[in-house]
């Protein structure tokens, strides 16, 4: 019997019980479906935390004090008896011209949160930050109007700030903000530019800050005491390890820290922290796809009853095949094909299916959808409408042609 | 032998010595069959007739290679099917046999056509060569004009005589027909027994099972079965005048 002659019978097998052939389809394309467009939808969330990371920078860190009693903690006595220094701005200069070979720039941060009014309007309690001109190049914030503050302007402790998009617009609803004055807490300033509107992506809206000369915030709010944390850019994305432990070494040594005590600060990497994230987002792709898988096989057990019963039902014909000739590796074949043809059709219909809904927008998650999962969601589809084919047919084959016959 | 002498010296197309079939073991075994001894010539024309009961649907199951006997020995066209495997059964099915049913068996949701042509798919005949034999096959039954419809839309009669082309168009050695006209009108009955008449004259070799004594009186040969037993073998006026006469094998 030839190939083409056992996929004719396979097709004739398959339209004979359309309703029975449509359901079992069904279950074979929903579960092929799930799988690829579940995988999707995980990896489209993925795909989005991936994206934000590349926002971010990858090639800055950032030192914070650490705030735990006891251990280290700034002020701490160490073993050998000296007291552990704070991250102030001199240690933060110190650090900027130690000609570390892995370290771009160190720009250091304070901030504290406080409310910013115009003439007309106040804000809610918004973030501010005093920081150096460097700032605006390490960092994502970029000027969108306007211009920086200067270094000139951290030497004099200028009354000028940077302020976020949003907050321009709430503060000066009508006009530009460049060149008009803001008063935070009871301090006015000047502001000089406004940054370029961002996506938020962290517990502070970047859209609502005042960035203001690190000298000026500290004379005016903070003390001159540690600074809250540095911004440390790497010379290359790839060289952020490096500076990382190029920073600690020189950090120990700014501030006295022994051997044995615990650093009074912590050093994270940005994009750590979203990776993890990722690859949380990444299980859940996994999650998603083993009850996709679920279904699928759900769908494969359908096409083995299927066959079960089309056996049963057309044992004599078996039979009446058999006393024509029919070796058993043709009988096995045909029903083997019908299954096969079965779960590749539904297959099909289920890729097509996932495409088309992978065009929406599930849950808030664009979904991508993974190359890999239509040729995997169709093959497991084939091999278990085979494998689950098999047993049935196996049977049919195995039928002595005087039983077969004699069924009704 | 003693009716070879008629038929000269050639090998009996199928040869049975002392067959048995027993069903079940021990007490419950069921002797269907308790020893047959029979030879077909080819070009023979034999019914075989017996009550129900009698064994002759398990006769006639071990003719068609559907059944393998439980001792004794069956050669057909030379080969001892006893011997043979499970795929070269198959294969003499395929090409030495040609089956019609009581019940016709064709194939549902196939047409008249595709049944015809199903053994010779079997046998790996091309497919424009089989449609030219299958669609010859139908045209010797008088149905070339159905070849499109299906077992369904055709009469009890039009079944049979599709049957009987499936059964020709491999030029099987040997037609085995169990009860073909069982299930027939008089009218259709009178059509298939023409048929058979018409293939006997050309040299068909043909076994048919009846319990009919109009059917089997058309064949040249009949054998009575009772009890798994040959009891009867004669010729009948239908027999050519070499055919000898009261033969019991």
């Amino acid at each position: 019997m030839k190939t083409g002659d056992i996929l004719l019978s396979a097709l004739r097998g398959v339209t004979a019980n359309k309703l029975r052939s449509v359901l079992t389809l069904l279950g074979v394309l929903i579960g092929v479906a799930s799988v690829i467009l579940l995988l999707a939808v995980g990896n489209g969330s993925a795909q989005t935390i991936r994206d934000s990371i590349a926002n971010l920078g990858t090639d800055t860190v950032t030192v914070r004090a650490s705030s735990t009693g006891g251990g280290g903690g700034p002020g701490a006595t160490t073993s050998e008896g000296s007291t552990v220094k704070e991250i102030t701005l001199t240690v933060s200069q110190q650090l900027a011209e130690a000609g570390l070979g892995h370290v771009e720039a160190v720009v250091p941060q304070v901030s504290t949160s406080l409310t910013a009014s115009s003439t007309s309007t106040s804000s809610d309690s918004v973030s501010i930050i005093g920081t150096t001109p460097e700032y605006f190049d390490v960092s994502t914030s970029s000027i969108g109007t306007g211009e920086s503050f200067t270094t000139e302007d951290v030497t004099t402790s200028a009354k000028v700030a940077v302020i976020g998009s949003e907050l321009a617009t709430t503060l000066f609803p009508t006009g530009s903000a460049v060149g008009q004055t803001i008063t935070v807490d009871t301090v006015p300033f000047t502001v000089v530019g406004v940054l370029a509107t961002q996506s938020s992506t962290g517990t502070d809206d970047p859209n609502t800050v005042v960035i203001a000369p690190i000298t000026r915030i500290q004379k005016s709010f903070t003390g001159f005491g540690a600074v809250s944390s540095l911004l440390v850019q790497a010379t290359d994305s790839d060289d952020v390890a490096a500076a990382e432990g190029e920073i600690g070494v020189m950090l120990d040594q700014l501030l006295g820290v022994g051997v044995d005590d615990t650093a009074p600060y912590t050093i994270t990497n940005q994009t750590s922290l979203l990776e993890t994230q990722a690859a949380s987002a990444d299980s859940f792709t996994v999650l998603l796809g083993v009850v996709a898988a679920i279904s699928l096989l759900v769908g494969g057990i359908g096409v083995t009853n299927v066959m079960l019963v089309s056996v049963t039902e057309r044992t004599k014909e078996i039979g009446i095949r058999k006393a024509l000739g029919a070796t058993r590796g043709a009988i096995l074949g045909q029903f083997l094909a019908e299954a096969a043809t079965l779960t590749m059709v539904g297959g099909i219909l289920g890729v097509v299916v996932a495409l088309i809904g992978a065009n929406f927008e599930i849950y808030g998650t664009m979904p991508v959808v993974l190359g890999y999962s239509i040729p995997l969601a169709l093959g497991v589809s084939v091999a278990i409408g085979v494998f689950f084919g098999v047993y049935p047919a196996g049977r049919a084959a195995a039928m002595r042609p005087i039983q077969a016959l004699r069924a009704v | 032998m003693t009716n070879q002498r008629a038929r000269g010296d050639a090998a009996p197309v199928l040869e049975l010595i002392d067959v048995q079939q027993v069903y079940g073991a021990g007490d419950t075994a069921v002797h269907a069959l308790r020893g047959i001894d029979l030879a077909v010539h080819a070009g023979d024309y034999v019914a075989i007739m017996g009550p129900s009961g009698s064994g002759k649907s398990t006769l006639m199951n071990l003719l068609g290679c559907l059944d393998i006997a439980s001792s004794g020995t069956y050669s057909l066209a030379g080969n001892n099917v006893a011997t043979l495997s499970e795929a070269e059964l198959a294969r003499v099915r395929n090409q030495e046999i040609g089956f019609i049913f009581q019940s016709f068996n064709l194939v549902p949701r196939m047409s008249a056509l595709a049944n015809v042509e199903l053994p010779l798919v079997y046998g790996g005949v091309k497919r424009t060569e089989r449609r030219r034999r299958a669609l010859e096959a139908l045209d010797r039954v008088g149905l070339a004009h159905r070849s499109g419809h299906q077992p369904q839309e055709l009469s009890g009669g039009q079944q049979q005589r599709v049957a009987i082309a499936r059964a020709l168009v491999g030029s099987p050695t040997l037609v085995l027909a169990d009860e073909p006209t069982g299930n027939l009108d008089s009218e259709s009955t009178e059509e298939i027994l023409g048929i058979f008449d018409q293939l006997a004259g050309e040299g068909r070799t043909i076994v048919i099972i009846t319990h009919e004594e109009h059917v089997a009186e058309r064949s040249h040969r009949m054998l009575s079965v009772s009890d798994g037993l040959i009891v009867s073998d004669r010729a009948t006026p239908h027999a050519p005048r070499a055919f000898p006469q009261g033969v019991l094998v």
